[in-house]
């Protein structure tokens, strides 16, 4: 055990200090805030600094009341046209409008000159002037009132609420658990592909500086695989903890600054602040009162028993697959060479992973999604994608004693071919020769 | 006391058998030999008494004890593939390694500042492995094989990628090991190592043991009878029903040199007694197999009267 300790504290340590683990652990949480940050920080900045495009109009159907708005003045021209582009190239506004007279249920040839290429948005933020006009006088054609308009409108939202075995009401909110189970499934795949291949990485390094043969003679080879696969989930549950506090504080010191609340409400007291409107204000109120639903929601859901089982299949799959890259890499001698096996192993990852979002999160409960979470290869992704969606207890125990003897099984199997393959050079690795390993005595 | 005893030793890989039948006894403080060609199954053996690998019958006994696992502790091992944690600082490598054989945090530490010291590279202790030349790195993995002082050491060629110069330091150091009491178990085709330290040898073929005892043994156990002498004037008869004289050169003017065969039972004081009367004497010495004479023929796979002969031929 002694032993298994010190292998364990010389691959955390080793990779802990080194500057390279320094900087993805403190510059990933940095990326995400910072991106966000400078976002905002551009568009606010943009938003201030945007002055009102100056654009000329010569307006020939006498149909339009243009309004100075936050993008766009209007200088209205009642010149003839190609008196008023000759006026338009001397000055430095924007742009010439020209709007021909036309049938209002055939509106055609208006044109926009410019001297540059204007983007897509200024010309889309005149378009939509133009068809708001347009709308507005075909209403008045048909004698139709804005109101009535509005009160045409209908939303209705489904209240969620799942009746337990106990007749006890529970709402749900399916957005919410789509979205935790996609992020957790997620996760776990990239946590297991990227601190597999570090231990395959690790295995190699040590067959290929020879180090090995020295190590085998003081430790078990399999004391030496248990030591380092341990000390490499150390390494990521520590890096990992530390994004997820380094993100929190971040963020949410990040948004502070910037003075950001939840950003639909921010974008609604926006609306209502320029309008004014009733209906808005109604709006806002139901939007509010969904908002305060879904909060409540976040409540139903059981975080601590989400934590628990995610924590459970991270570190699970982790052993299971984490044995079976170090058996790949005690085979092979180089990074290249080990690709013929990767993908084989990490297939059953890839199936966990695609199943999540064709089966799992479409229908959490049906008969290809309880397979997929209680079979070992896959039930880390997939169950962790399909547990907030109340899974049953005995399928939770079930996955989750079968992941235990899964991840026991392919550290037996990995073993065996591992305290081979270590000590093996120059050997043209193929899937008959591990499976001669395997067999072989000790 | 026996510091290692081999008994009926196997192991067989699913196409071919890499030891067969091996016994060997080394005894305690002695320097010994473990000779053979590439492929022979002499790291076979090593992985097997550093319970790397097991045997599939047979027994090893270190120090009249059954092979177990703390039995690592006073094993010291250098294999022929050998290497070290490239990214790792000298002192925290040699930390590492002695605490896997089995030291304390402390008594560790202290082991290595000695052995720096003793090889005056006090100041490498920060240096990373990858930072040091080949022969510096070689001084660092011998300190890791010795530095928990195990009773028995086993090197494998232990000298390939040293200068002479290193190779030298190292020699001293190995016999200053087995003046302090441990055994050491060379494993090498390096014979001019095997003549000048060895006491003890034993050579494996072809998976099979086909000779083992004393240095002295050994060539006594070889020796032809063949005698060398130089001698004035080329004009002498020796009786023929005693000696047979195998061939004659001239070295210059009437100097010559002649390689006398004498029949089984004649020793050497009974030739120079023989030729004293017959001729003018200069030098005379018995012919001795060297160790690669013997080595050669003896994996040439020939047999122990064509080995004689083929001594008696060099």
């Amino acid at each position: 055990m002694r032993k298994i300790w010190l292998i364990i504290q010389r691959e955390f340590l080793t990779r802990v200090q080194k500057k390279s683990f320094l900087i993805t652990t403190i510059l990933v949480p940095l990326i995400f805030p910072a991106i966000i940050g400078v976002l905002v920080y551009i568009m606010k900045k943009e938003a201030e600094s945007a002055k009102a495009e100056t654009v000329q109009v010569v307006d020939e159907s006498g149909k339009f009341i243009f309004e100075n708005g936050r993008r766009f003045s209007f200088v209205p021209l009642s010149i003839p046209i190609e008196q008023a582009k000759k006026v338009y190239n001397e000055s430095k506004d924007f742009a010439l409008l020209y709007i021909p007279p036309f049938d209002i249920n055939k509106p055609e040839g208006m044109i926009i000159y410019t001297k540059e290429n204007p983007s897509i948005e200024k010309v889309g933020g005149l378009e939509s002037i133009l068809q708001d006009r347009i709308r507005d006088l075909k209403l008045e054609e048909y004698k139709i009132d804005k109101a009535t308009l509005k009160g045409l409108k209908v939303e209705v939202n489904l209240k969620q609420i799942n009746l337990s075995d106990t007749g006890e009401e529970k709402s749900s909110n399916s957005g919410i658990l789509y979205g935790l189970g996609f992020g957790l499934g997620i996760l776990i795949y990239m946590f297991v592909l990227v601190y597999g291949i570090q231990i395959m990485q690790g295995v190699i390094d040590e067959k290929t500086s020879k180090i090995v043969e020295v190590i085998v003679s003081s430790v078990r080879p399999f004391q030496l695989m248990l030591g380092k696969i341990i000390g490499i989930a150390s390494v990521g549950l520590l890096q990992f903890t530390i994004w997820i506090i380094l993100i929190t504080v971040l963020s949410t010191g990040a948004l502070g600054y910037f003075g950001l609340k939840m950003p639909q409400k921010q974008a609604m007291e926006e609306v209502v602040k320029q309008v004014g409107d009733e209906n808005v204000k109604q709006a806002m109120d139901q939007q509010n009162s969904r908002i305060n639903e879904t909060l409540a929601n976040l409540g139903e859901i059981r975080f601590g028993k989400i934590a628990f089982v995610f924590v459970f299949y991270f570190l699970g799959g982790y052993l299971l697959y984490g044995a079976l890259f170090a058996a790949v890499g005690s085979a092979v001698e180089s990074m290249q060479e080990s690709q013929q096996f990767q993908f084989p192993i990490t297939l059953p990852l890839l199936i966990g992973y695609l199943g999540l979002f064709m089966f799992i999160l479409r229908d959490p409960h049906g008969s290809v999604s309880f397979w997929l979470s209680v079979i070992p290869f896959t039930s880390p992704v997939a169950m962790v994608g399909r547990i907030a969606f109340d899974v049953p207890t005995w399928e939770l125990a079930l996955s989750m004693i079968l992941l235990i003897a899964g991840f026991l099984f392919t550290t037996w199997i990995a073993g065996r071919v591992y305290r081979v393959g270590i000590l093996m050079t120059g050997t043209k690795v193929s899937w008959k020769v591990l499976a001669k390993w395997f067999f072989m005595k000790g | 006391m026996d510091a290692l005893t081999v008994k009926n030793v196997s192991k067989i890989y699913s196409e071919h058998k890499a030891l067969d039948n091996v016994s060997l006894t080394i005894p305690e403080k002695t320097i010994f030999g473990l000779l053979g060609p590439n492929g022979a199954g002499k790291t076979t053996l090593i992985r097997i008494i550093n319970q790397i690998i097991n045997a599939d019958s047979g027994e090893v006994l270190v120090f009249g004890e059954k092979l177990k696992p703390n039995h690592i502790e006073i094993i010291g091992y250098l294999p022929e593939e050998r290497g070290l944690y490239k990214k790792m600082k000298v002192g925290d490598q040699l930390l590492y390694l002695a605490q896997l054989k089995g030291l304390s945090r402390a008594d560790a530490l202290a082991k290595i500042k000695i052995w720096l010291e003793k090889f005056e590279i006090k100041d490498w202790w920060h240096k990373k492995v990858e930072d040091l030349s080949k022969g510096m790195a070689q001084k660092v993995q011998f300190i890791s094989t010795v530095l928990h002082e195990p009773k028995l050491i086993i090197l494998d060629e232990p000298f390939s990628g040293f200068d002479p110069v290193n190779a030298q330091l190292i020699t001293e150091k190995i016999l200053e090991l087995k003046e302090n009491g441990s055994t050491i178990i060379f494993s090498t085709h390096r014979m001019e190592t095997v003549e000048s330290l060895c006491d003890h040898i034993a050579l494996i073929n072809k998976s099979k043991k086909i000779l083992e005892g004393s240095k002295k043994e050994v060539k006594e156990q070889y020796r032809s009878n063949t005698f060398l002498v130089e001698h004035r004037g080329n004009h002498f008869t020796l009786p023929a029903d005693k000696y047979q004289v195998k061939s004659q050169t001239k070295i210059e003017d009437d100097l010559f040199s002649t390689t006398i065969q004498a029949v089984n039972g004649i020793k050497g004081n009974q030739v120079i007694r023989d030729l004293v009367d017959i001729t003018e004497l200069y030098s005379f010495q018995e012919k001795l197999p060297s160790m690669a004479d013997i080595f050669i023929s003896l994996v040439k796979g020939e047999g122990d009267d064509a080995l004689k002969k083929h001594l008696q031929e060099v």
